[in-house]
């Protein structure tokens, strides 16, 4: 029997909808909603489908570049022209809020999820980054949390064969209750065999596939949509588990369907579920639908028509194919041994009828459920925290310029920020697909070969949220210009980003000034590099009730390209006698750097020196010496300043390093500051002159600072450790805090 | 000769096999499907890696009995060559065809990185033409790769020779230290007792292509195919 009853603004309200958003539903359907259509809304205006929020500032980002092939938030995921007939579809989207809870299960259907993105449009996916924060790792809480989204990354990514190729890990207390955990993943098709989330032509069939719907992650959109509390607890059945295995048996039986030529419109069921892919497939069709809810395969009996349509069940996809292939579609998920079960038929109504064993329990027009379409859209008002004044009045002269700089050097290298990742990456399989050439030979971002072809797909994910929290503007723009730098110190053309906006609650006028800060430097970098945003995901609501928010996280997912393979650089120094320079400009500047904030404890300082014109001169230099073949290694200064860079690049070869620091400059702030643009790279000493000329004739600032060495790291004359040691120290951090 | 690579639902590396066979070895190489049982005339079978069924229950426990294990049966018993990595191995054991099992590794966690192994002796045709004194980096991706037998069966294969590697440093020791997951004596892979199926957990096929700077994997291919034709 089909629940009726009509509902009252209390109902709205506990669903989580505004009074004034529940008298709009009123006059949209021209009557009083049942709560079945209440809940439909609920879903679908939340912030985690509607966008309602961020979507003014968002339409403000540059979409456009003449490779881009599908535009952002018209399709599942962005879709890149890589030349030669190809595309690369890759997006980000964020899972925080149920791996807050459930940290195995939460990572694992993140990266469930953003795969089914990337093969709904029809490309195969290729290599998988992740971005990540927890809080202090002295915490058991973190190390619990860390230890469950590593093993869910890992199990998931594995099991579904596709390699875990980089991505980065951030510790601070900010993010000690609530975690971020982003998951990209990229995938490569042929132009012309891509599909879309559409649906059209009255009478074709629509199809649910894959896994059975169960009760899990019913308003798990709405549940991402608010703060973490003490009764979030209450949420857990919000939390979807995952199914690797389903989903790579989805992943072979959508591609070879896809092969086939005749499906419709497909779309990937992630947050909301049935409803949220059959409105948005038929509003993008201008058609609607019919469906039979009795039909849909389900893991429980007596499921509720609402709970049917909100089930956020993982590994399905709803399918539209043209009439008369209904064998075809069934014949092929018959052989990967799936569900395939037509649950309705396409009509020209525009909206969406869902009925339960006949009985009629929703209608409603699909267009007023989606962004664009009627959902409500929201200016949100900012204003300027007190904090970020107080911040820029860091005065560099209050820090004493007598350090033990062997101390600093030491402190650094076991900083969690800093230190090897080991202990994280070789649970994931980074070597399947036999494409990834990072593994042995490390570059700043990842290099995935394309198979079949001399190209190479350059990778990467890049935030450092503490910069970003200093100064939203010129953070974010931070974040864009390092992602670009790594893949133009790994020999790749910037081309395309990919964002995942991780704010605290946007009703909070200080936290939404921060995001708007961070669009706009957002906006003027991505514009400087030619990187047009593809798509994304935003997640706001990454607080807790009694920690406030995390720091500002706008994660940067960036594609790059490489043509010829002779233009891969790697970040590790060659041989003994390599002359090592720097490309960019040394500063008296140590504002927001681990040295000032992990080790001095001065929390309170600006965002590094940036400036976006300097950088980009930079970025080209680096590209010309590569393609010229000059040098021999390459690695940008980021986190822990141009110590750690030398120590990175020589650790990964178990050689040394020699050099002399410019006195111009205070000592703590040349070897440990963060100022942006700035690279190292080594050369054979047969290539000084034409190197030196080059970076003459372009007029960009260098400096030579000594050469590679075989074991030592030395500075001034002084030895400051063996390569040896600081490997072992550098390398078995995350191990020891995390298995002790 | 003409190798095959079974499909089973969840296989993950048996692309990357096909294409080192065709692309890197050039081979005469076809896709086996699971629900099949036709093998095609293949003289050479592989098992590739992956996670088939999921690995739900024990890893390779229920591949074992897909329709097309029938006839690879068949084929091992008249003779004919099989090899199964990584969870090809797994299936290997759990159907029989190879001693041992493989348990999780010591450490309970998934490890994915390069190894050295060293080849126990030339009297197999994967190792025949492989330098003994050589360490060969390549590289494991499992959850359960510790090798097991009881001391039984542990003293027949080593009597029989039918350890094939044993995970060692790079400078070739075979240690505790350079056991990669607590395999017993470092096994790292083993055949049966006629030598003509065989089983190993780290990826030869991961180690073929100089565009990801380590060929080391493509001796053991080497070994099989100039063998065979000789």
């Amino acid at each position: 029997m089909i629940d009726n009853t009509i509902t009252t603004l209390e109902t709205a309200k506990k669903l989580g909808l505004l009074e004034e958003e529940f008298e709009k539903i009123k006059i949209i359907l021209g009557r009083i909603p049942n709560f079945t259509e209440l809940s439909i809304f609920s879903v679908m205006w939340s912030e985690h489908c509607s966008y309602k929020n961020s979507i003014t500032w968002l339409k403000k980002l540059p979409k456009d570049s003449p490779r881009m092939l599908a535009k952002a938030g018209e399709e599942n995921a962005g879709l890149v022209d890589i030349g030669d007939g190809l595309a690369c579809s890759f997006k980000i989207e964020s899972h925080n809020h149920p791996s807050a809870l459930e940290p195995y299960q939460g990572a694992a259907t993140g990266v469930g999820g953003i795969n089914r993105d990337i093969f709904t449009m029809g490309a195969r996916p290729i290599a998988l980054l992740n971005s990540l924060r927890f809080g202090n790792l002295k915490l058991d809480k973190t190390k619990w949390l860390i230890k469950g989204v590593v093993k869910g990354i890992g199990d998931y990514g594995n099991a579904f064969g596709i390699p875990t190729v980089g991505g980065e890990v951030y510790f601070d207390d900010c993010y000690n209750v609530n975690p971020l955990v982003n998951a990209f993943s990229a995938g490569i098709v042929a132009i012309g065999k891509t599909a879309s989330a559409t649906s059209y032509g009255v009478g074709n069939p629509v199809f649910i596939v894959g896994s059975a719907t169960g009760k899990d992650g019913i308003h798990g959109a709405a549940f991402a949509s608010k703060d973490i509390s003490e009764d979030s607890v209450n949420d857990l059945p919000a939390v979807q588990v995952g199914d690797p295995f389903q989903e790579k048996l989805l992943l072979e039986a959508t591609l070879e369907i896809i092969g086939k030529g005749s499906v419709i419109g497909i779309q990937d069921m992630g947050a909301a579920g049935i409803i949220c892919s059959t409105s948005e497939m038929s509003a993008k069709g201008e058609h609607g639908m019919d469906i039979w809810l009795d039909k849909v395969p389900t893991r429980q009996a007596n499921m509720k028509p609402f709970e049917i349509l909100l089930s956020e069940s993982q590994e399905r996809m709803l399918i539209v194919v043209e009439k008369g292939k209904e064998k075809e579609i069934q014949a092929i998920f018959d052989k990967w041994d799936l569900n395939c079960a037509q649950i309705g038929v396409v009509t020209d109504t525009k909206r969406l009828h869902f009925y339960m064993n006949n009985e009629l329990a929703a209608d409603v027009p699909a267009i007023d459920l989606v962004l664009g379409g009627g959902a409500p859209v929201y200016q949100r008002e900012y204003t300027e925290p007190a904090y970020y004044k107080e911040f820029k009045k860091f005065d560099l002269n209050s820090i004493d310029t007598t350090q033990d700089y062997k101390a600093i050097a030491s402190f650094l290298l076991k900083q969690p920020n800093i230190a090897s990742k080991r202990w994280i990456y070789e649970q994931y399989d980074s070597m399947v697909g036999t494409a990834n050439t990072n593994t042995n030979s490390p570059s700043d971002a990842s290099i995935v070969n394309v198979k079949g072809t001399d190209k190479s797909i350059v990778i990467t994910v890049d935030c450092n949220s503490r910069y970003v929290n200093a100064d939203p503007e010129e953070g974010c723009a931070i974040a864009v210009a390092e992602a670009a730098r790594n893949i133009v110190c790994s020999g790749g053309e910037p081309v395309a980003i990919t964002n995942c906006l991780n704010f605290g609650n946007p009703y909070n006028p200080e936290v939404y000034w921060q995001f708007v800060g961070a669009i706009k430097g957002m906006k003027k970098a991505c514009e400087k590099f030619s990187t047009p945003v593809t798509g994304g995901n935003v997640s706001f609501y990454n607080q807790s009730s009694y920690e406030g928010p995390v720091f500002p996280t706008p994660t940067i997912g960036m594609l790059g390209l490489m043509d010829d393979p002779t233009n891969r650089m790697t970040m590790n120094f060659k041989k003994e006698g390599d002359l090592i320079y720097l490309i960019g400009e040394s500063k008296n500047d140590i504002s927001s750097s681990e040295y000032l904030y992990g080790y001095l404890g001065i929390k309170a300082s600006t965002s590094p020196f940036f400036d976006l014109d300097k950088e980009f001169d930079v970025q080209n230099t680096v590209a010309e010496i590569i393609k010229k073949k000059l040098i021999a290694s390459a690695h940008d200064i980021s986190e822990g300043g141009l110590f750690v860079t030398l120590a990175e690049s020589a650790m990964a070869s178990k050689l040394g390093f020699e050099i002399t620091t410019d006195k111009n400059f205070r000592k703590d702030a040349y070897l440990f500051g963060e100022a942006q643009s700035r690279v190292v790279v080594s050369i054979s000493a047969e290539m000084q002159t034409e190197f030196e000329k080059i970076l003459q004739d372009r007029n960009t600032p260098f400096s030579k600072l000594g050469s590679v060495v075989a074991c030592d790291f030395i500075i001034d004359g002084e030895k400051f450790s063996n390569t040896n040691e600081s490997a072992l120290a550098y390398n078995n951090v995350l191990h020891e805090l995390l298995e002790q | 000769m003409k190798f095959g690579v079974i499909v089973f639902p969840g296989s993950n590396c048996d692309e990357d096999l096909y294409y080192v066979l065709k692309h890197h070895m050039q081979q005469e190489v076809v896709k086996l499907w699971h629900k099949d049982r036709d093998l095609q005339n293949c003289d050479f079978i592989f098992l590739p890696g992956g996670f088939s069924y999921g690995d739900y229950l024990r890893s390779g426990a229920i591949a074992r009995f897909s329709p097309i294990m029938e006839n690879v049966f068949n084929h091992a018993e008249k003779g004919g060559f099989v090899m199964g990595i990584c969870n090809g191995f797994q299936i290997l054991t759990e159907a029989h065809l190879l001693p041992g099992a493989l348990l999780h590794n010591d450490n309970r966690k998934f490890i994915c990185k390069n190894v050295f192994l060293k080849a126990e002796h030339n009297h197999s045709l994967i190792t025949s033409k492989l330098d003994l004194q050589k360490a060969y980096q390549i590289p494991i991706a499992h959850g359960e790769g510790r090798f097991y037998a009881d001391n039984n069966t542990l003293q027949e294969l080593n009597a029989n020779g039918q350890i094939l590697f044993r995970y060692c440093d790079a400078q070739g020791n075979v240690s505790e230290a350079s056991n990669a997951n607590g395999s017993l004596q470092n096994i790292a892979g083993v055949c049966n007792k006629s030598k003509n199926v065989f089983g190993m957990m780290p990826h030869p096929e991961r180690a073929a292509d100089t565009l990801l700077s380590n060929t080391d994997g493509r001796a053991l291919f080497q070994s099989i195919i100039e063998m065979v034709e000789a």
